[in-house]
């Protein structure tokens, strides 16, 4: 009879305190609102946003509602945040691979970056990139072009895209006068964010895949030469399957913080979520609304990416021992 | 270690020359020492013009901080760095260091405000640069230790209810970036308190990086738990303790001893996380650099070198702390 009681009571207690706390708080935000004369609630994301936003994958103006506006961010987010999942595990693998090779240069090369990057905030090479781009490159009137149709500039870089909107034709990008028209074009803040992300990232993949490798039993590796099997075909057919089961789990954790990480993109005025609510913020002043909104949109994403590398990891790991 | 294709291996070694190369002889070969602006304006493009940190240098360490009681930083910063030092070569804490440690600390806070022993008062946002971010990263840490064990403890709990609350506090926590946590510092904390308290940006601040790293440090300090053996808490209750005692005295040093390693890194990913409140307009280390050359015409143009000297100081930091951390872990 008492031991329920001395259970229960400790527990139910605590939870009164963070009820009070909370409500306290609540009061608190509420009694400031009705000083300064702001509503509560999340009716404002049907107003007329009234910013507008510099780029994005929907069609949007500044007289659309704030929600759209929100969902412009958020899949501006995912926009950088995908291309930058792919190429960080490829430089991952690459530069992970690098740190084992036989030859001592290479090794010591790929430890020195590794070294370099991940002791250095990605705010600050994120900051570094973005005046890479705008500040070292030239005018887009004299655009540098490495390849033919390759435009790139201080606005950015300009790729040929197919236009398939009657016939499929190549859109070619052109200088014309001061700026260029036409083509793809990815904007410097677009590009700063997606290589900052992507190379800073990446060395912690390498980390995961050295580990990875380096979990892998010496005489598979042996055994597979033995075999005859070339360098390539041993790393292929051999290493990474067995590699995989213990790379995957860290790497969700990896790309997670590569998403979050994205967040940062509001210091160059990439405008992705979180620069989105800021300005949102700074016009209606739903402080509380807005930060609940970024916090909600980045748990779901978070969500759904640790249930897809779940579901990966789930056909990798091995059989009897999840 | 593997063997390579060999075309794969030359690819990487030119890549690599390619990228190196151009950046030693700016870097180096062609670069301007001494703060010339003349020289450093004819050799853009072709050599780096270090002069603009020697230039610069009082303004990118130390912000906006008064320009004759600069000392005062200089002397804070020597403290932290010197109270880090001895943490890590310190081989058994004892509670004599670390009180040693903490009236250390607050006698760099007592420096920076002043307003005692004759010292000038400076107010909070005039402080910048290094003090700053270990100001930050280190009170960040210290505030969010006690209640990672707490989290950690809670979250290895038998009762359902704290668990859960634990759980979701970590899991909420590490969802979110980092980012919303200090807009909400920003926006959000004069908000939930009474008007009467009118609470400074900085330790606004302060507090939510506490409240992140905490989910980040619990993680970590559970780690440490579930190292050690069930044998340990039941022989301690056998022993007569009772359970909490058992916990403080005979799991918890342990669990930290294990956790040691892990710890430090995240007091790494701390301080390098530290650079996010330049972006709710603390002048810290990366927040200085626009402080320092954004309003000055003749040396604007040279922002890249300023990034790179200030991304060495956080590189020799964080390499350093790193290497110790990777010094405890082969220790044992």
């Amino acid at each position: 009879m008492l031991r329920p009681l001395l259970r229960w009571l400790p527990q139910i207690l605590l939870l009164c305190l963070l009820a009070l706390l909370l409500g306290w708080l609540g009061h608190n935000v509420l009694e400031h609102m009705r000083e300064r004369g702001i509503r509560a609630g999340f009716d404002f994301l049907l107003d007329p946003a009234g910013f507008e936003i510099g780029e994005g994958l929907l069609a949007y103006d500044a007289s659309q509602p704030m929600w759209r506006a929100f969902l412009t961010g958020s899949l501006n987010t995912l926009r950088v945040a995908l291309p930058a999942i792919f190429l960080a595990t490829l430089l991952g693998v690459l530069i992970g691979l690098g740190r084992l090779a036989e030859h001592p240069l290479l090794r010591r090369l790929c430890g020195a970056l590794v070294e370099t990057l991940r002791n250095i905030p990605l705010l600050l090479q994120l900051l570094i990139c973005y005046f890479a781009l705008t500040g070292l490159l030239p005018e887009a009137s004299n655009a540098l072009a490495p390849l033919p149709s390759v435009l790139i500039s201080k606005s950015g870089l300009f790729l040929p895209a197919l236009d398939c909107s009657a016939a499929c034709t190549l859109d070619l990008p052109l200088t014309e006068g001061f700026g260029i028209s036409g083509g793809w074009s990815l904007s410097p803040e677009f590009l700063a964010v997606l290589i900052a992300l992507s190379l800073y990232s990446a060395v912690f993949i390498a980390e995961i895949v050295r580990g990875g490798i380096q979990s892998v039993a010496r005489g598979q590796i042996d055994a597979a030469r033995a075999l005859g099997m070339r360098p390539l075909q041993v790393l292929r057919e051999v290493v990474f399957p067995l590699a995989l089961r213990a790379i995957v789990p860290p790497l969700g954790n990896q790309y997670l913080n590569l998403i979050k990480n994205s967040s940062l993109a509001v210091a160059v005025g990439y405008p992705e979520l979180v620069s989105v609510a800021n300005t949102s913020l700074n016009q209606t002043g739903r402080a509380f609304e807005c930060i609940v909104i970024v916090m909600a949109v980045y748990l779901t994403l978070s969500l759904i990416t640790a249930a897809l590398v779940n579901l990966y990891n789930a056909r990798v790991a091995l059989r009897g021992t999840r | 270690m593997i063997r390579l294709p060999r075309k794969l291996t030359i690819l990487w070694i030119l890549l690599a020359a390619a990228l190196l190369w151009p950046l030693f002889s700016w870097g180096l070969v062609h670069a301007i020492w001494s703060a010339d602006l003349e020289a450093c304006r004819a050799a853009r493009g072709i050599g780096a013009c270090w002069g603009v940190i020697v230039e610069k240098h009082r303004l990118l360490l130390f912000g906006r901080y008064p320009f004759e009681e600069q000392w005062r930083p200089l002397l804070a910063t020597l403290l932290i760095i010197a109270v880090l030092c001895a943490a890590c070569w310190r081989q058994r804490w004892q509670l004599r260091f670390a009180a040693l440690a903490g009236l250390a600390l607050l006698l760099a806070v007592a420096l920076m405000r002043g307003d005692i022993g004759g010292l000038s008062p400076v107010p909070t946002k005039l402080w910048g640069g290094l003090p700053l971010t270990l100001l930050v990263s280190l009170g960040g840490t210290l505030l969010a230790f006690p209640l990672a064990v707490l989290l950690a403890l809670g979250r290895r709990s038998s009762l359902p209810l704290l668990r859960s609350l634990c759980v979701a506090y970590i899991e909420l926590i590490r969802g979110v970036p980092l980012i919303s946590l200090l807009f909400m510092a920003a926006f959000l904390f004069p908000l939930l308190l009474p008007t009467a308290w009118r609470l400074d940006i900085l330790p606004r601040v302060i507090v939510s990086i506490a409240a992140f790293a905490a989910a980040y440090l619990a993680e970590v300090i559970r780690g440490g738990l579930q190292a050690i053996p069930a044998g340990q808490l039941l022989a301690a209750r056998a022993l007569g303790m009772r359970t909490w005692q058992a916990l403080l005295w005979i799991v918890l040093p342990q669990a930290l001893r294990k956790a040691l390693p892990a710890l430090v890194n995240s007091f790494v990913g701390i301080f390098k996380d530290s650079s996010l409140i330049s972006i709710v307009s603390l002048h810290e280390l990366t927040g200085a650099l626009s402080l320092a050359l954004g309003g000055d015409a003749d040396w604007r143009s040279f922002y890249l070198e300023g990034y790179l000297f200030i991304a060495f100081i956080y590189w020799a930091f964080c390499f350093a702390l790193s290497r110790v951390g990777k010094g405890l872990e082969t220790a044992r």
